[in-house]
């Protein structure tokens, strides 16, 4: 008998029983939430708070009715909105502007699969919004509720709580916002005054304490770290005949690669792991993996503007400590956006980087000179434009791939392009999923944003829901069978959302196609790909 | 933090049942724990699972990486998941006493 945190539990036929028109019986205001299990994440263990210095670290339950606030916690809250408003421009326009068009509000992922109002990013920010008239506009005060506004209660902290850790921060709703609003940066604030009154979800509150603790989300030190190494080396050993034996910590390398740890402990990340290290290999790069910036997701994206900056701050350390030119990162999804817009204000200016150049091609990467940062799937293209890499795509004949656009990499830095040219180069079936589903308005994989946690199977689904039917469709029309993504949190929910919308359809990095698809120097007869499964026809 | 007797002693446990101190675990604990689980006796192949998995937390501080676990104790997936129906890391790391993995996994 399957639990409410199994897939198996959710029947496909009242998941998609979604009643858009229907009108809700009381207004917004009025409605409380219904906390289900399914559709809410467990709290931040009081350890991990403790561990971070963060406020009001205790024991407490979302379906208990006391969750243990401090006594001031309204006084708390309005202080530190006031303060943010201050500080963040954004977030003051962010607060005036909207005219409440509509235009968002049925781009959103989860209010697509679920029909709740408030997943409208329209009303997810309202349920901000009318706490900043009420306190901080003259019409609010004087009006109250014909202006839209309301009072500061529990109950509207524990709508917060629901609600803004259902939004992935993906921003789907702000390409198509005529001024612009930043949905995620609203979600970010909210999360942000939730934090002060120590309400984390802990599948985002332990990997910012993990990575703080030993460099990574999981936890993983460095022993551990090599020992999880060695493996992959036994299995690139047993796929291709080459032996590997990957620098880390390496000081004078050219180069610091940084990606997300899922890479190097989780299916099918693991197999994008083994592509760089085959990719790295062959080129001869002088390069290095470090135990104590291994982490290339940053959690604190999740929790606040001071946690990115902590956790974000151990890149250009280490960078610095072994001396590298520049750095390079992985498939991971919100680290780009991360690194574009907050690591060289926050943890910059890296004048001891030098622009990134490849030391095989002698590109230039311009685009890349604040943050000395390129991406891998950039640094891949202008291999293969430059005709660095021998690649036999008939390798991966047997694979129909179609490719998921991640969300920060798409739309928080704009690579579009890149990880098709790489496809089209690896692949001979490559099919796109329908336009309005890909590139900058990709769907959301339902997990981000640190809400890809079991207890939350309910919403991962039916957040999942437009992106698995786009796959369902090329699976249908072009007998799609791997979806390629650039993402660990990706790898990790879009399995989930496959079995459960597109059953058969397997998720991959790009790195793993790649070096499928690598003719290596001194390799074997490459009868076995990087997952150690015969290669049809092969 | 929900408390649960497990081996005849009172174990703090996680939402999702995971004992919450590494420390307290001993043998009669993982088989109040593998109870449940719904696995009602633990045979030899489940002890040299569980075992391997306590021992490789011990030294690394992790639970191995699933591929790992197969390759070292010989067991393909398929035989863990009917050993242990919830899987290997809500299953059989849950019944070592390992806490549950969280990040990009």
């Amino acid at each position: 008998m399957a639990k409410f945190d199994e897939m198996e539990y959710y029947k496909q036929a009242e998941l998609l029983n979604i009643d858009y028109d229907q009108v809700p019986d009381s207004d917004w205001m009025d409605t409380p939430v219904d906390f289900r299990p399914g559709t809410f994440i467990y709290p931040g263990k009081p350890a991990r708070l403790e561990y971070l210095d963060l406020p009001n670290a205790r024991e407490w339950s979302v379906l208990e009715e006391d969750w243990k606030l401090q006594d001031n916690w309204k006084q708390i809250v309005l202080e530190g909105m006031a303060e943010r408003l201050t500080k963040y421009r954004s977030f003051k326009l962010f607060m005036d502007v909207c005219v409440r068009c509509g235009a968002c509000a049925d781009k959103c992922h989860f209010y697509i699969g679920s029909a709740d109002p408030k997943n409208m990013p329209v009303l997810r920010a309202e349920l901000l919004r009318s706490i900043y008239r009420k306190e901080f506009t003259m019409v609010g005060k004087v009006l109250g509720k014909i202006a839209g506004a309301r009072e500061l209660t529990i109950d509207v902290i524990k709508e917060w709580f629901y609600y803004f850790f259902q939004c992935t921060e993906c921003r789907r709703c702000s390409v198509f916002c005529p001024y612009g609003i930043d949905t995620a940066e609203i979600t970010m604030m909210g999360r942000e005054l939730l934090g002060l009154l120590g309400l984390y979800v802990n599948w985002i509150i332990e990997p910012c304490a993990n990575c703080f603790r030993t460099g990574n989300h999981l936890g993983i030190q460095p022993h551990a770290l090599k020992d999880i190494f060695e493996d992959l080396c036994d299995d690139i050993k047993t796929a291709t005949g080459i032996e590997i034996d990957p620098p880390f910590n390496k000081k004078g390398a050219d180069i610091l690669f940084v990606t997300p740890s899922g890479d190097f402990f989780a299916e099918p990340g693991i197999f994008t792991c083994m592509g760089y290290l085959i990719l790295f290999h062959e080129l001869g790069l002088n390069y290095t993996w470090s135990t104590y910036a291994s982490e290339g997701g940053n959690f604190g994206l999740f929790t606040s503007h001071e946690m990115i900056k902590r956790l974000n701050a151990k890149m250009y350390m280490e960078a610095e400590r072994l001396g590298v030119k520049w750095i390079l990162g992985g498939e991971c999804g919100h680290m780009w956006r991360v690194i574009n817009q907050y690591m060289d204000t926050m943890n910059g200016p890296a004048d001891f980087l030098e622009v990134p150049k490849s030391p095989i091609t002698g590109t230039v990467f311009e685009n890349a000179k604040s943050t000395k940062m390129v991406h891998i799937m950039e640094f891949v293209s202008d291999l293969i434009k430059h005709k660095k890499l021998k690649l036999d795509p008939s390798r991966n004949d047997h694979i129909n791939v179609t490719f998921h656009d991640s969300c920060n990499p798409a739309r928080g830095m704009g690579i579009i392009e890149e990880p098709r040219y790489v496809l089209k180069n690896i692949c001979n079936n490559f099919y796109e999923m329908p336009e309005n589903t890909i590139r900058e308005q990709t769907f959301c994989c339902g997990g981000g944003a640190g809400l890809g946690t079991d207890e939350n199977m309910e919403m991962r689904l039916r957040g999942g829901l437009p992106r698995g039917a786009a796959v369902r469709y090329v699976q249908e029309q072009f007998n799609v069978n791997q979806l390629a993504c650039m993402c660990a949190i990706d790898r990790a929910t879009l399995v989930t959302v496959c079995n459960y919308w597109a059953p058969g359809v397997e998720v991959t990095g790009i790195s793993e196609l790649l070096a499928n698809a690598m003719v290596l120097k001194g390799e074997n007869d490459r009868k076995l790909n990087l997952r150690l499964e015969e290669i049809p026809g092969k | 933090m929900a408390t649960l007797n497990l081996g005849g002693k009172e174990v703090e446990i996680d939402e999702d049942g995971f004992i919450q101190d590494p420390e307290v675990w001993d043998e009669d604990v993982a088989i109040d724990l593998a109870a449940t689980e719904g696995v009602d006796e633990l045979g030899e192949d489940h002890w040299k699972l569980v075992h391997y998995l306590r021992d490789y937390y011990l030294k690394f501080g992790i639970a191995p990486m699933i591929r790992k676990l197969c390759k070292e104790t010989g067991f393909d997936l398929k035989y863990v998941y009917e050993m242990f129906p919830s899987g290997p890391a809500k299953g059989a790391c849950k019944v070592a006493g390992l806490p549950k993995p969280t990040g990009c996994v």
